[in-house]
């Protein structure tokens, strides 16, 4: 990854220039072209190294959410994962190392839709889900500094 | 964060959320772009993306880097146990962390006794592992006990599909 790309993501993982002209703000406060930000950007696209351009939405706003853990045997997880994928409100899932081993965030139109939710995959699986909300936000992902170390897919 | 915002900006927002849902494409005027999908003037355009920043509805405009692709394969949910007095006050100097990409007070429940989550973020093992050490000499004695939860894989991850849900309600 050439030093420019780097400070470019770097920089504007937080914030793009609200103007006209964002990404020759970007290029002027880099020290390069508006070209140089935009063929890096379209490089960085078509390798799947950025995952998009755009606002990023508080998205609690739009209805409620819930992170949620499940200790599933390990004979079973391949199964349980699929029936928790196939849940429209599941849009993160992840297995992790530890007793509650399967890990997945709940987001839904109301906190009532999301109870439901809970219920059907217990119901489901036969396992009582950990119901883990969001009680404070000390930090709400606004990425986080990458190394010099980091490297661009080819 | 404020919740004022007005009927007609939230309307704007519905459709500035479909509209951007798989990004906006890379030319030198997204917002020109954006304002003719939305029927509006570049200059209302930009005066709306400001009013809901400033109001939270946006979080922020980015450039989001997919940082799996980028090296950073390892991510470690650390979490807590952390004295209720001295919650907020740490979890705040947590969240700041540079590596840290987010950072939740969450309830304890039975059989689950971990207050403070912080998500890092690292190269290898032993960066997430090295970030983990820090935090834990930020809490130092208020904090009893921890744990750390690698991720072994990866079973789905999709961005909020809201436009949907919309329409089946």
């Amino acid at each position: 990854m050439d030093d420019l790309c780097l400070r470019m993501l770097d920089r504007f993982q937080h914030d793009l220039p609200i103007c006209a002209a964002p990404y020759q703000a970007m290029a002027d406060e880099l020290g390069c072209t508006e070209d140089d930000i935009l063929q890096r950007l379209t490089l960085l696209n078509q390798r799947k190294a950025l995952s998009r351009v755009g606002p990023v939405f508080e998205h609690s706003r739009a209805g409620a959410s819930t992170l949620v853990a499940l200790a599933v045997p390990e004979a079973r997880i391949e199964e349980v994962a699929a029936q928790i994928n196939a849940f429209d409100e599941v849009n993160h899932n992840y297995l992790r190392e530890h007793n509650w081993n399967l890990w997945f965030v709940l987001t839904g139109p109301s906190r009532e839709h999301l109870d439901q939710t809970l219920e059907k995959i217990e119901q489901l699986t036969g396992l009582t889900p950990l119901d883990l909300p969001m009680l404070t936000a000390y930090q709400i992902d606004l990425g986080f500094a990458l190394g010099k170390n980091s490297q661009v897919p080819t | 964060m404020s919740a004022s915002i007005s009927r007609s900006d939230q309307q704007l927002a519905q459709q500035l959320i479909t509209l951007t849902e798989a990004g906006m494409p890379l030319v030198a005027d997204p917002w020109a772009w954006m304002a003719e999908r939305m029927n509006l003037s570049v200059d209302d355009t930009l005066a709306l993306l400001q009013r809901l920043q400033d109001t939270g509805a946006i979080r922020r405009i980015a450039a989001v880097p997919n940082h799996y692709r980028l090296g950073y394969t390892f991510n470690g949910m650390t979490v807590w146990d952390v004295d209720d007095e001295h919650i907020d006050r740490l979890g705040e100097i947590v969240g700041n962390l540079h590596f840290v990409s987010h950072c939740y007070r969450r309830p304890r429940l039975e059989g689950w006794r971990y207050n403070l989550f912080a998500m890092v973020h690292g190269l290898n093992a032993e960066q997430i592992e090295y970030e983990r050490n820090l935090i834990r000499n930020q809490l130092g004695d208020a904090c009893r006990a921890d744990t750390m939860l690698v991720s072994t894989r990866i079973l789905k991850k999709t961005g909020l599909r809201l436009a949907a849900q919309r329409q089946e309600k």
